[in-house]
């Protein structure tokens, strides 16, 4: 039997309300998501709020930026500087946790966060 | 054809000999089985108290059934060996299975072992070895209220720990000789240790002879020797080990005395085809590689975490004179002891003892067991640095490339040595990941961290300190160029000097860097992301994700009416209220979109940030000084405003801490100040580069009798120089440190002007001083910067629902995090 997951697009809020190469945070049906602008490089993502080392909701709070020759995207916790690639949600300085990671889409000015 | 290895013992020693044979045996020469006595696989017996803190056996396991099964390796649990037959070359079980070997590795551990005391037999009595043992202490201290432990080595005070985790009421560790731990430490280190435990709940008799347990069926109570008795409902023995080598005894190997399987330098018994590791083998030399070495540290380890105090001893402990020369360094205050033993002639570190404080054990041991040549004040080695810029790393070079670093993984200097010169491994996380060294206990993750600096440096490698992979500059070359090229914006910076993305290393150092320059509004121009996180929500973030407010109370003086205003935001907002040792008030638990709420009332009031957030100035501390204190011989507390108001929202490489005090009595503390002033009768006593923290240091004199007006240049040139040339995140002093010359040299720099840069720097600092402005009031009267102060982006009324509190006396803190 196969599963299907259906992606669910939610409007989470507008293209301005996320400052330029930095994250802010949407409560979507409950739940936190950190969106990142990443103007830089034009790209846009989104993880879940909460840095799984301190269970604390404060990922969207964290500095953004790249690592590595691959230049993989990156964001640095504000509590204890633990960084997750934004592409895979693994944590980058040494540790096992992976965080979500969620499909993002803008269309008009609107950022849409795609969730099961 | 393959070669058959049979395992004898499935303990952590049986489970890390199966790791390496498979990491080494890449040709898969051997086929291997392992027969293990206990239902379960190996699991890490030196965290086992952890089980009652909440471990489950799956953390505890040191790899699942199905890592054997991927591996090959045929696993056999609940049927120990019972019989070798030599000749045939087989063994047999105890469920009767055969089978043939080329090789055979005792593994067999120890057992724990139980004095011929009357009464063992009865109900109550444990002995705390395994997973099974934990599960019946578990049972049965749910109807006990005292307990008491036989031995007062490693284990029994670990297994005293564990009955105080299981909530008994009290414990009692019953220690036959006159002090704790009496194969590692010596009388005065069991002393030190002694009131350590005590604070922690523990009742300590030592001397104490316990002739017979007893009871009806369950024990009831322990008589001693001495004819004194204690009533117990729980018992613990902790004896000591005794090696498991009942078998190869019954097989003709040869064993010691006291038991163990004789075994020489390449861990093989007295049959070439039969080899023995870990606690059930009896070694005449020290064995570097497996797990001896691994087992004394996971022992330094493993006091730390479960008993709380550090205890280590290495090589000779307890040599003497004339034998050898000792040093002693005893603290009780602080429950620390160390002792080093060093040879006559003063070359050689034989061994030692540390209580409180094991920081320099893998040195000292490693010193010891390579013979390194020792400084001329060894006790360096025992005290740590102690100032200098020489000592501390210094050691970890010394060493030989034969040393190991890391013990539980068997990895030596050179090994990693190696990485950095030829794999240009340079961080810690890469070491760790292409050697393992580190992954252990971790116990030696400071002494690989020096090593790759100071190979780095001896190399050349990183000598210019750049800031991170972005940029290829140091921190003072970037300040240079950013001034030079009238960069205002961390994207032009990073599109001109550096390359990528950027990190979150180099956005801060940059902000910082724009912010001293210039001084302007650290949010506008899209510097905010480019802020630390504190700095990008002038607040500090907290606990549960909320921040603290600190308004500026510039050297601690403070109206009625402006205290009454602090007071009446607090209660409006539910701040937690404390007085900080800076002279001002912290308010805690400002939700972040409140903040600007409350900034708005407290700027009304005439409050300023007091950027406690930042690397800049947080306070100058004042005593009342001549305008009330009999002694005061100059108005302190008008001096340390003027101070605090002419470097407010100085961004610097850290953070500047400053103090005035009125005497000489300097009941401000300005000794202990990256710049602090003391009165005189002439003038002013000007102290530099000196902090509290986590490495205390006293500030040093830089000029004396000097006047108001020069103390206020002579701080002027002293901070631009600091924020000129310093690393980022380095305090004054160690900034001193590194500096050529030191004081000297910064006298000749700030006094004597010898780079002529004086008057340069008192114009830049003037500038500086004329484009402060409020943070805060900036960002109140601006609504643009109001709306990034949410939580929710699209809820802004709505706050964080996990900013969670717990009241305290009668006000909130932040709730526990895990």
């Amino acid at each position: 039997m196969v599963l299907e997951t259906t992606t669910t697009w939610h409007m989470a809020c507008y293209t301005d309300d996320i400052p330029e190469n930095g994250g802010a945070c949407a409560l979507i049906e409950g739940e936190q998501i950190a969106i990142y602008n990443f103007s830089r490089r034009g790209e846009w993502y989104a993880t879940q709020n909460l840095c799984p080392h301190r269970q604390q909701m404060a990922l969207s709070r964290g500095m953004i930026g790249s690592t590595g020759v691959e230049a993989e995207p990156k964001v640095a916790c504000p509590f204890h500087k633990k960084t997750f690639s934004l592409k895979s949600g693994e944590c980058l300085s040494g540790d096992d946790y992976v965080i979500k990671t969620y499909p993002i889409k803008i269309e008009n000015g609107q950022i849409f966060i795609g969730m099961e | 054809m393959k070669q058959k290895i049979i395992v004898v013992g499935n303990g952590m020693v049986g489970y890390k000999f199966c790791e390496k044979l498979i990491a080494k045996d890449t040709t898969k020469k051997f086929e291997l089985i392992v027969f293990g006595e206990e239902i379960r696989p190996a699991y890490d017996r030196v965290h086992l108290s952890e089980y009652f803190a909440g471990k489950t056996i799956e953390d505890l396991t040191m790899a699942p059934a199905s890592w054997y099964a991927e591996n090959g390796i045929n696993l056999i649990l609940s049927d120990p060996i019972v019989d070798i037959d030599r000749e045939a070359k087989t063994v047999r079980s105890h469920h009767g299975l055969l089978e043939s070997y080329d090789y055979l590795v005792m593994a067999t551990g120890s057992g724990a072992f139980v004095p011929p005391i009357p009464g063992v037999e009865k109900d109550g009595v444990f002995v705390y070895r395994t997973i099974e043992d934990l599960d019946l202490m578990q049972t049965h201290a749910k109807k006990a209220t005292k307990g008491a432990v036989i031995g007062g080595g490693l284990l029994g005070l670990e297994a005293a720990k564990a009955l105080l985790d299981l909530g008994l009421q009290e414990v009692h560790v019953i220690e036959f000789a006159p002090r704790l731990m009496p194969r590692q430490i010596d009388e005065a280190g069991s002393k030190v240790l002694q009131a350590k435990l005590e604070t922690l709940g523990l009742q300590i008799h030592l001397n104490k002879n316990t002739q017979e347990i007893v009871g009806n069926g369950i024990i009831e109570a322990m008589q001693f020797a001495d004819g004194s008795r204690l009533e117990v409902d729980m018992l613990v023995i902790s004896a000591g080990i005794k090696p498991r080598d009942e078998v190869a005894k019954v097989a003709g190997l040869e064993v010691g005395i006291r038991g163990g399987i004789v075994v020489d330098n390449a861990l093989q018994t007295s049959d070439p085809n039969i080899f023995a590791i870990g606690e059930c083998a009896l070694a005449h030399q020290m064995i570097y590689g497996l797990v001896a070495p691994g087992y004394e540290m996971a022992e330094v380890v493993a006091t730390k975490i479960l008993i709380g105090v550090d205890v280590a001893s290495f090589g000779d402990a307890f040599i003497q004179e004339p034998h050898a020369q000792t040093i002693v360094f005893e603290n009780s205050a602080k429950g620390i002891y160390k002792r080093i033993n060093i040879s006559n002639d003063g070359k050689y570190l034989l061994g030692g003892i540390l209580v409180g404080d094991a920081e320099q054990y893998n040195m000292l041991l490693q010193n010891t067991k390579n013979k390194t040549i020792l400084p001329p004040d060894p006790e360096d080695l025992m005290l740590g640095a102690r100032g200098g810029a020489e000592d501390g790393a210094s050691g970890v070079m010394a060493l030989p490339d034969e040393a190991l670093i890391c013990s539980c993984e068997a990895i030596t200097k050179g090994a990693i040595y190696h990485e950095i010169i030829e794999n240009k491994v340079t961080t810690l996380d890469g070491i760790k990941k292409c050697t393992k060294a580190g992954t252990g206990c971790g116990g030696c993750v400071p002494m690989v961290k020096d090593l790759i600096n100071e190979t780095m440096k001896s190399q050349g490698v990183f000598v210019r300190n750049i800031l991170c992979e972005h940029f290829d500059y140091t921190r003072q070359e970037l300040f240079d160029l950013v001034k030079i090229k009238n960069f205002r914006t961390y994207d032009d910076v990073l599109d001109h000097l550096g390359k990528g993305d950027g990190c979150e290393v180099c956005k801060p150092a940059v902000a910082s860097i724009l912010a001293s320059l210039w001084n302007e509004m650290i949010l506008e121009k899209g510097n905010a992301t480019v802020q630390d996180s504190n700095d990008r929500f002038l607040a500090n973030i907290q606990k549960n994700g909320t921040y603290s407010v600190v308004p500026r109370i510039p050297g601690g003086e403070i109206t009625p009416e402006k205290l009454i205003v602090i007071g009446q935001v607090a209660l409006k907002y539910n701040l937690y209220t404390k007085i900080t040792g800076g002279q001002r008030i912290d308010l805690f638990g400002a939700h972040v979109s409140d903040l600007p709420d409350i900034w708005e009332e407290l700027v009304n009031a005439g409050f300023e940030s007091g950027h406690a957030y930042g690397k800049s100035l947080r306070t100058v501390k004042s005593c009342v000084g001549s305008t009330w204190c009999r002694f005061g011989v100059q108005d302190s507390v008008s001096f340390a405003i003027e101070v605090e108001e002419r470097y407010r929202g100085l961004r610097s490489p850290h953070k500047l801490k400053s103090a005035v005090s009125g005497c000489t009595r300097e009941c401000a503390e300005a000794q202990s100040k990256d710049f602090g002033i003391i009165a005189t009768e002439k003038g002013w006593n000007l102290y530099v580069c000196g902090n509290g923290g986590v490495k205390p240091r006293h500030a040093e004199l830089l000029a004396t009798d000097i006047d108001s007006e020069t103390c206020l240049r002579y701080i002027d040139r002293f901070l631009m120089f600091y924020i000129k040339t310093a690393e980022p995140l380095t305090r004054t002093a160690p900034w001193l440190d590194k500096m050529e010359g030191g004081i000297n040299y910064l006298k000749s720099v700030i006094i004597d002007d010898v780079l002529g840069m004086g008057e340069q720097w008192d114009a830049e600092m003037n500038l500086l001083v004329e484009a402060y402005k409020c943070e805060w009031k900036e960002v109140v009267d601006s609504p643009e910067l109001r709306k990034r102060f949410t939580h929710f982006v699209n809820a802004p009324k709505v706050k964080d629902p996990n900013a969670r509190f717990e009241p305290m006396r009668e006000m909130v803190k932040a709730a526990e995090w895990k």
